[in-house]
């Protein structure tokens, strides 16, 4: 165990919102791969992540880490009714647009894209910003997200009937919610423990 | 044992947003998981309860959801009665908005946005107990701004690896948790 805080140097900083494949520098030490028992591993749930520095530094604390992923896992991939996917991958990708979080909103801007075909809207949500007109369905999926996202949190049942007009019912509004708030967790993680650089 | 995020947003049992939540039995367990290993752990390592309590009562003051807010400063009192009204007073010290904050120079330099100050009072809450208070305060106001010097300043204060990311957890889950709440609220309010 070691109390090292990095400060990674000479790499490219990303200026601004992309969709761009980005790498993640850790700024206190991952678990080394070797080190990863059995525990750590049920932790990374999928055990490709044990590749990643981001997954094996939460892997600290591995039992929360596997609550985190198993909790993000259900909200976004499980499709049994309730919001498209695409939509979930919009909550989220304005989530990571207003709180700043570069890589988040690289990721899950891509995804919304293959999963919306809407690239070019999700772009302009990238370079405009959560204030960006996407037409009604997906301005009301911005616009709960935002009003969850700041603080105070004027989240209300304006924003439900909102989402509701627009076609959703109680499961897809759930799942928006959860979708906004989930990567308020995220976000937090990713912006504080690392850095984002281009890849390659 | 309830269900802490069902218990907070007073969701009814066989309401039509109960059943919601249940077809994501899987989020809804593991959240429960989340809160249960971060706040009730069997063993805390070096990250021991009061101080878990500590920042969950802070961060929950600093978010000003009344039902929330108040469950953390019940647990805090239950578990370390002579940090509540430091804890309290630090958290009503430390309203202001977000999320704030700066980017790496270039295109988004316009986007900018002062950050919201706070510094925990160390002679009060000690300087371990504080600089966990200040690294909250900032992560809930304005993530963008972190750096590795943030986490220097914990390190400093004698946070261990484990227990930073442990804390970095804590304070994320609670930023999920405490709008998981509100949205759910605002459902059954609408």
């Amino acid at each position: 165990m070691t109390e090292t805080v990095h400060h990674p140097e000479g790499h490219a900083i990303p200026n601004e919102f992309t969709k761009a494949m980005l790498d993640w520098l850790p700024w206190l030490e991952p678990m080394a791969e070797a080190d990863l028992t059995p525990r750590h591993m049920a932790g990374l749930v999928d055990a490709s992540r044990a590749k990643s520095a981001y997954f094996r530094l939460l892997a600290h604390d591995p039992e929360v880490l596997g609550a985190r992923t198993r909790t993000d896992k259900d909200i976004f991939y499980n499709t049994q009714g309730g919001l498209p996917r695409a939509e979930r991958e919009l909550a989220a990708t304005a989530a990571s647009r207003l709180n700043g979080c570069i890589y988040c909103a690289s990721v899950h801007a891509r995804h919304a894209t293959t999963y919306s075909k809407r690239g070019e809207d999700v772009q302009r949500l990238l370079d405009d910003g959560t204030g960006v007109d996407l037409g009604e369905r997906w301005n009301a999926v911005v616009a709960a997200s935002v009003a969850l996202t700041e603080l105070p949190m004027t989240f209300g049942p304006a924003h439900v009937a909102r989402l509701r007009a627009a076609g959703m019912d109680e499961l897809a509004i759930a799942d928006a919610i959860q979708a906004a708030a989930f990567f308020n967790w995220a976000n937090r993680l990713m912006l504080s423990l690392g850095e984002p650089t281009p890849q390659g | 044992m309830t269900d802490i995020i069902d218990h907070l947003a007073g969701i009814p049992p066989g309401s039509a947003l109960d059943e919601a939540r249940r077809k994501r039995a899987e989020a809804r367990v593991h959240a429960q998981a989340s809160h249960d290993l971060l706040l009730l752990p069997a063993d805390p390592g070096g990250f021991e309860l009061a101080e878990r309590w500590a920042v969950a009562a802070f961060v929950a003051g600093l978010h000003n959801q009344a039902e929330t807010a108040a469950y953390y400063a019940q647990g805090l009192a239950e578990r370390a009665p002579a940090l509540a009204a430091k804890v309290a007073d630090a958290a009503a010290r430390g309203q202001a908005t977000g999320p704030h904050g700066a980017y790496p120079a270039g295109p988004l330099s316009k986007e900018n946005t002062p950050a919201p100050g706070f510094a925990a009072d160390a002679g009060l809450l000690g300087p371990r107990l504080a600089a966990a208070l200040d690294h909250a305060h900032m992560l809930v106001f304005h993530p963008r701004d972190a750096s590795a010097e943030h986490l220097q300043r914990l390190v400093d204060a004698g946070w261990r690896t484990a227990e930073i990311v442990t804390l970095s957890q804590l304070v994320a889950f609670l930023s999920f948790q405490i709008r998981a709440v509100a949205g759910f609220r605002a459902m059954l309010a609408a």
